[in-house]
């Protein structure tokens, strides 16, 4: 057996993972790739006294499991590549490299991603990072960043133009590294690894939290209780409609039309505020708890939302009608920022990004999670893969995900009241938890030590995938393109950078 | 061009009338309220995720706090978050809630610098520097800026660039690798100028302070003007407070 087969949100005994020798883990799982139904969710390494386990995840979307398989390795080490066979390993293997200097043959570019503080090469900082460059009197260079323009996170832009026109982009990430992968395993008390789950990526806090909580309770063997699947799922839907809500204001701004900037700003408030009487907190902050909910989800919060949806959704309509019908937007959006379907797959680009370019790939269907059997979500595809595309799939996905409130709040569950509490979680697991965030998929792995302690936390944001798709979509555009295409992604540096 | 009218006619006005007295709908936890109660102490100490409450006697640092209120659920009777947004203040002593005080946040109206409230009374370019901010409290930042909000009615917005501000707003607990960016941006701001920290991850490094992966030095050597509690900041409480820092000082 090469590899053991999990269904997301399943723990299993770390030791029943399969331990291949290196060349048959590198040619069983880049033969899974060939299959387009797969896609590499996670591959990461963890530490054991001078060894390294690489453990690589392959998920099937069209079965809904995922094949675990893994390698030790002892350092220092050089080995053949994924990336020659699959693309997609690329980011992967750079992450590996950087953490434990495993020298990858063949690979492209072993570019630094985050520079963290467990680097194996003490002396890099980002600082002196010597950025791509190419000698001609006819481009010029230029740097943006880390610190931009607007209210936004950090990250380093460097191009190289020819005249107006890009020809390349360089995306230098890490400055938000706050170590939180290593504070997972430091903090102890599970107050503070749910405060952790919802400092990964500010706008995406109930995706990180359910991913994180769907992966303790796992853990601890714990069923979750109907009302917790149902303000989870719930939750997710809302996070959808306010992000999503608020990117096509961006956009709006990065274009220059006033109007759709205003409006959809506005629209998105009366829908943070709702977070906000639900539990306080504009971004769903202390909403999602493992194995317990401060904030029971009531009938009178369900009329509330109800309101609030009654009122938004005619208005959303109305904008993204006049929006979509404007010469100006549309002179702007269309064939901007292109990925091409071929791309997205040989990259991996998950979530929006991957079904703007009609790639199929949204776990809410392929391995679903709380409610989303019952919803039976289908995903919404595009076939441009440009800015209007990335436009179209969030108005869409704001009107698939009102729907889908609206079906929730029909049958809002009864507070459990007889709540066991969470035990510790079981010694020597391994479990993986998948989340569809607005973003895309959310991947959290846990391994836990004898007495049931985390003794791996591995943490992957969709941004970790989608970056690279950024850098893509903005050749041959003009540089003034960059701003639009940029916030079309909308893709998160700290959820990046962890 | 007509639909266009009519999206404006049937917006309306969304702004809110006064940012300094409205009411935040639903549930909001602003200000704690510490009762006399006599509770297990150390339980409710080892409540908190980011070690915001200190006992004997029992008090809160709302530069440390997350607001995610599980002491408040835990002891009812000993804890109450009411929901007073105004809780920016000017010193670090100010931001602790201590037991059986019952009294608003305020700015030590002495702390004020002169020249903020020469120079910056009428008008505030602010430059924001993320430096391992999650993202949520520059969204809020944001916010602050649009039309329910509009900051810019005081004269209050963002810029750019750090050569056209007046001060930094800081989010985040500050990483090692955007340290140095952080200092090259404050050397670029002409004097005078102020320093806002916003969030708890700012103000105290939050859950991050235990983290190899940060660098607070910058605030070691620089004095900090406006400390915006909240995880993240709420619109309200950066607004008022930014107007108290320009507005209230003794004459």
């Amino acid at each position: 057996m090469k590899s053991i087969s999990i269904k997301n949100n399943q723990q299993i005994s770390f030791d029943s993972i399969p331990v291949l020798e290196y060349d048959q883990f590198l040619d069983y799982n880049t033969s899974l790739l060939h299959i387009e139904d797969n896609h590499c969710v996670n591959y990461y390494g963890i530490p054991q006294q001078g060894n390294v386990q690489l453990i690589c995840c392959i998920a099937n979307d069209k079965n809904g499991l995922i094949n675990i398989s893994s390698a030790v390795v002892t350092l220092p080490a050089i080995l053949e590549s994924f990336s020659q066979y699959h693309f997609a390993f690329e980011k992967f293997e750079r992450e590996i490299h950087e953490n434990f200097g495993i020298h990858f043959i063949n690979h492209p570019w072993l570019k630094p991603v985050r520079y963290p503080v467990n680097q194996s090469d003490k002396n890099n900082t980002i600082s002196n990072y010597p950025f791509f460059k190419i000698e001609s009197e006819e481009l010029h260079e230029v740097g943006v960043g880390p610190i931009h323009a607007g209210i936004i996170e950090p990250g380093h832009f460097r191009f190289i133009c020819n005249g107006e026109q890009i020809l390349h982009l360089e995306i230098q990430l890490g400055y938000q590294h706050r170590g939180i992968e290593n504070l997972f395993l430091q903090k102890k008390k599970l107050i503070e690894l749910h405060t952790l789950a919802e400092n990964i990526s500010g706008d995406a806090v109930v995706g990180h939290t359910t991913a994180f909580v769907n992966l303790w309770e796992t853990l601890c063997n714990q069923e979750t209780g109907a009302d917790l699947h149902f303000a989870r799922t719930l939750a997710l839907e809302i996070e959808r409609v306010a992000i999503h809500t608020g990117d096509l204001s961006g956009m709006c701004t990065d274009v220059g039309y006033q109007l759709g900037s205003a409006v959809f700003g506005r629209l998105r408030t009366p829908v943070i505020n709702f977070f906000q009487q639900w539990c306080g907190n504009r971004m769903a902050k202390s909403l999602i708890r493992a194995g317990k909910t401060n904030f029971p989800f009531t009938a009178d919060l369900g009329v509330t939302l109800i309101n609030v949806l009654d009122k938004f959704e005619p208005d959303f309509d109305d904008m993204c009608n006049e929006t979509f019908g404007s010469p100006t937007v549309m002179g702007r959006f269309e064939k901007t920022g292109l990925v091409s379907n071929e791309i997205g797959k040989s990259i991996g680009l998950v979530g929006m990004a991957a079904r703007m370019t009609n790639l199929n790939r949204d776990i809410r269907t392929s391995h679903s999670y709380n409610l989303y059997e019952t919803l039976a979500h289908q995903p919404i595809l595009k076939h441009h893969g440009d800015v209007y595309s990335r436009a179209q799939i969030r108005r869409e996905e704001v009107k698939q995900s009102l729907a889908y409130i609206r079906q929730l709040i029909a049958s809002i569950p009864s507070e459990n009241l007889s709540r066991k509490s969470l035990p510790q979680p079981s010694a020597n697991v391994f479990a993986l938890s998948l989340v569809e965030g607005w973003r895309g998929e959310i991947c959290h792995c846990a391994v836990t030590n004898d007495t049931g302690d985390l003794l791996h936390y591995k943490i992957k944001d969709p941004s970790f995938h989608n970056w690279l798709a950024l850098a893509l979509a903005v050749r041959n555009n003009e540089i003034s393109d960059f701003p639009i295409s940029n916030k079309s992604f909308d893709l998160s540096y700290s959820g990046h950078d962890l | 061009m007509i639909n266009n009218l009519k999206i404006l006619i049937h917006q309306g006005k969304q702004y809110i009338p006064d940012v300094t007295s409205v009411e935040i709908p639903g549930v909001f936890r602003g200000r704690p309220v510490i009762s006399n109660d006599k509770v297990d102490e150390k339980a409710l100490e080892e409540i908190c995720p980011t070690k915001a409450i200190s006992i004997n006697p029992v008090a809160i640092d709302l530069g440390k706090c997350t607001f995610c209120g599980e002491c408040a659920f835990a002891f009812p009777n000993k804890i109450k978050f009411n929901k007073e947004y105004k809780t920016a203040t000017n010193s670090l002593e100010l931001l602790v809630i201590k037991e059986g005080v019952d009294n608003p946040v305020e700015l030590n109206p002495d702390l004020i610098r002169k020249e903020i409230s020469d120079y910056f009374s009428g008008s505030l370019k602010l430059r924001q520097v993320c430096a391992g901010g999650d993202g949520s409290c520059e969204l809020e930042l944001g916010a602050s800026g649009n039309v329910n909000f509009d900051m810019g009615r005081f004269g209050i917005e963002f810029v750019p660039s750090p050569r056209h501000a007046d001060g930094v707003v800081i989010t985040g607990p500050i990483t090692k690798n955007m340290a140095a960016s952080l200092q090259i941006c404050y050397d670029a701001m002409p004097e005078p100028k102020i320093i806002i920290l916003a969030g708890t991850d700012a103000i105290s490094g939050g859950i991050f302070i235990d983290s190899n992966a940060i660098d607070r030095s910058f605030l070691e050597t620089h004095q900090v003007d406006l400390y915006v509690p909240g995880n993240p900041i709420h619109p309200l409480t950066f607004i008022n407070g930014v107007l108290d820092l320009i507005r209230k000082r003794n004459k």
